[in-house]
């Protein structure tokens, strides 16, 4: 029975319901932009890396490098343009 | 009268009405025509409902060489204006139009869809697959790209081209500077066709990863298929940029939202970097697959194996990175710092390294080759020298102090024709020549070819080196005359004359599939260059399913060996193959998005929802309907086997 029970499913879903409450939480709470903006961020990605592994099913297959060299390649295209925007447009215009 | 009143050209004159007689009477002269030879039902089994990868890829070819004649006329249009000083064939806003849409046209319709044209046809078949990973989502493709450039035409006679360029740079663009639906009309049909180009990436990368024959290898793929795994790696991730670009322009435009505007928190210059952001990896998604074209032709007819192949793929791959890095090289004269444009300068050069490796393992394939000139490979020896001419400009152009002479000058434009012509169009001549033979059977004539080659290679020369001359004088691109005092006039003579012999040279090629057609042997053997991959392992024309037998893979050159060392290809007996069916539902679909195209450019709400809820019921039919494909049975892949010239084992 305990084969069959999805333990890394379940508690994945709790895990990205607690990430929801504490995004939810900004709301709520009074605190600074600075701080609101970054705890958002944070739960955003880490929700989002979460989905990938657990619910997604990244890493459980053979050819599981490609899937992960693909999402670093991705991650690395966004930081570069959004980053890259910034710096022509504000930070170095 | 007034609800008709916004369908009207802003700006007619004589040659538009009388486009629209001339497209009204082509358009029933077609339907006449299939009705007359009973061809509806040919049309729709056989390919408005075709999943087959080969197929469709044929369509792209087609639907790109109409498109290349589209670009074509504007180009010539816009070299006779110019050609002697204070000429008037053209006024300033028809001008504005065709350069517009001349730049559209070649980049997002032509070359892309050449593009694709190739890697639909040739990739499953190098990798050994009997199509791509999702065939449904692959006519889906097409048919997004096709209604995508249809409303992108139709624009000529129904409500006015957009004007403000290909890049479409805000505040231009915006309501106020552009009130016509030109601009309306470019968002939605770059949106349409865009949409198929990422569907077919992450189709393309599916395919080349999951579905290689046993044995292959990452580094046993051929290098068509290591650039087009590559190409669609970059659109998967460069096209979101654009689509996202895309429909914030298009709620600029049509809801009044202020993404790009000056005022109300808009950042006008916020468009050109998201558009360049896009904009600078495309042009890479379009030259990487003629690298890899130039790849499979360079060692066939030297008769050698491709000279470090090791490092071939690892400059792809560092191209496709280095891509993402270099977008702000486009708009250095924006104003921002001399830190931003040194960084930006300086990725920029890094780029002419790995292409710089390229170049030179071309060169040294050739090196003690036993070259064999034939037309495809006239055009990639003589791509060699002229998009290193281009290039190297390139790198003059991103330096950027000296940039802020060059740019938006004529200068530039010599530069990204003389990469984009030889780099992109002589590969896709190159290739359609060398795989014709796998397409239809039959080859086009050498001759004819070889002629078109001459007439294509110094025309360009002709028509581009002037410019350089002309922009460094000062001529700025994208202006409709000049004035005599300037001295311009004889350099865009002789431009005009170079345009006038390009034009030869692509109604020399039209005219070579005529003759070819008409004339040619259908006498030839499934291998007619004694070439290396494995596409040229099946019959021509290529059988439904590909391949009889799942060929296993044992080296890079797989075909090659096969041929020359006795590496057994095909094992074992045919097996049933499971095959995709046809279906009409990604057609319909799309005539759905080409009606929410039109409706949304012209703001009628109501067409827009109905044609929606057409997409949407579209997508819900997939995902209820049960489509398991159908078997092809071993007795007739024996027969198909055996009337393609023998069984082959």
């Amino acid at each position: 029975m305990r084969e069959l029970f999805p333990a890394k499913q379940v508690m994945g879903y709790f895990f990205s319901l607690l990430l929801t409450v504490i995004a939810l939480a900004v709301y709520f709470v009074d605190m600074s932009y600075q701080v609101a903006m970054t705890i958002l961020l944070v739960t955003a990605f880490v929700q989002a890396g979460v989905q990938l592994v657990v619910f997604m099913h990244a890493g459980e297959s053979k050819d599981k490098w490609s899937i992960y060299t693909t999402v670093y390649y991705g991650v690395f295209i966004a930081l570069v343009t959004i980053f890259g925007s910034l710096l022509t447009l504000i930070w170095g215009y | 009268m007034e609800f008709f009143d916004r369908f009207a050209v802003p700006n007619p004159t004589f040659t538009i009405y009388a486009s629209m007689v001339a497209i009204g009477l082509t358009m029933l002269a077609i339907l006449v025509g299939i009705t007359y030879f009973k061809k509806w039902g040919y049309l729709w089994r056989e390919w408005l409902t075709t999943v087959d990868h080969k197929r469709i890829g044929i369509m792209y070819l087609i639907s790109a060489l109409l498109m290349l004649f589209r670009g074509g006329v504007d180009a010539l249009m816009m070299r006779a204006q110019t050609a002697i000083p204070d000429n008037t064939f053209l006024n300033a806003q028809e001008y504005n139009e065709v350069f517009t849409t001349h730049g559209v046209v070649m980049i997002l319709f032509m070359a892309m869809a050449f593009v694709m044209a190739l890697m639909n046809f040739v990739t499953p078949l190098q990798i050994g697959a009997r199509d791509v990973a999702f065939p449904r989502l692959n006519a889906l493709s097409f048919w997004l790209y096709f209604m995508g450039a249809m409303l992108f035409n139709i624009s000529f006679v129904i409500g006015g081209s957009p004007d403000s360029g290909w890049t479409s740079y805000f505040p231009l663009a915006g309501n106020e500077f552009s009130p016509s639906v030109g601009t309306n009309y470019y968002m939605l049909s770059i949106q349409i066709a865009g949409l198929g180009t990422l569907i077919t990436g992450i189709n393309f990368i599916v395919t080349i990863l999951k579905m290689r024959a046993p044995g292959m290898t990452l580094m046993k793929m051929p290098m068509f298929t290591w650039s087009a795994l590559i190409t669609n790696l970059i659109i998967v991730f460069a096209f979101p940029v654009l689509t996202v670009a895309l429909a914030m322009g298009t709620m600029d435009r049509l809801f009044g939202t202020h993404f790009f505007s000056i005022d109300n928190g808009g950042m006008d210059m916020l468009w050109a970097n998201f558009f360049w952001v896009w904009g600078h990896p495309e042009v890479y998604i379009l030259i990487l697959p003629a690298f890899g074209i130039y790849s499979e032709i360079i060692p066939t007819f030297a008769r050698r194996n491709l000279y470090g192949y090791k490092s071939m793929v690892i400059s792809i791959v560092a191209i496709s990175a280095l891509s993402f890095l270099v977008w702000v090289h486009h708009f250095f004269t924006m104003g921002q710092g001399a830190l931003v444009n040194s960084i930006f300068s300086i990725s920029t050069m890094a780029i002419a390294v790995p292409t710089g490796v390229k170049i030179f393992n071309w060169l040294l394939t050739l090196w003690k080759g036993k070259i064999e000139f034939t037309t495809a490979m006239l055009y990639s020896v003589g791509f060699i020298p002229i998009f290193t001419i281009g290039g190297v400009t390139g790198v003059m152009l991103a330096m950027a102090s000296a940039d802020y002479q060059y740019h938006n000058t004529m200068f530039l434009v010599a530069h990204f024709h003389l990469v984009i012509i030889p780099g992109v169009v002589f590969a896709m001549i190159a290739g359609l020549f060398y795989w014709w033979p796998k397409m239809f059977g039959f080859m086009l004539n050498e001759k004819l070819g070889k002629a078109s080659f001459w007439a294509i290679a110094v025309g360009v020369c002709l028509a581009f080196f002037p410019m350089f001359i002309s922009g460094l004088d000062g001529q700025a691109r994208r202006m409709y005359t000049y004035s005599e005092s300037t001295g311009f006039g004889i350099w865009n003579m002789i431009s005009f004359i170079g345009a006038s012999m390009l034009a030869i040279g692509f109604i020399l090629i039209v005219y070579n599939i005529y003759y070819s057609t008409r004339y040619a042997s259908r006498d030839i053997s499934s291998d007619p260059w004694n070439a290396r991959s494995l596409e040229w392992a099946t019959h021509s024309p290529v059988p439904d399913y590909n391949f009889a037998i799942t060929p296993e893979v044992q080296s890079l050159e797989a075909f090659w060996d096969a041929k020359k060392k006795g590496h057994k290809l095909f094992k074992g007996n045919y097996k049933e193959i499971h095959m995709p069916n046809n279906s009409g539902v990604p057609f319909i679909m799309c005539c759905f998005f080409f009606l929410l195209g039109f409706a949304l450019v012209f703001s009628m709400w109501v067409v827009a929802i109905i044609a929606a809820i057409g997409i949407f019921s579209c997508m819900a039919h997939r995902s209820l309907e049960q489509d398991h494909g159908h078997h092809i049975s071993v007795e007739e892949i024996t027969k198909t086997e055996e009337k393609l010239g023998g069984a082959k084992k």
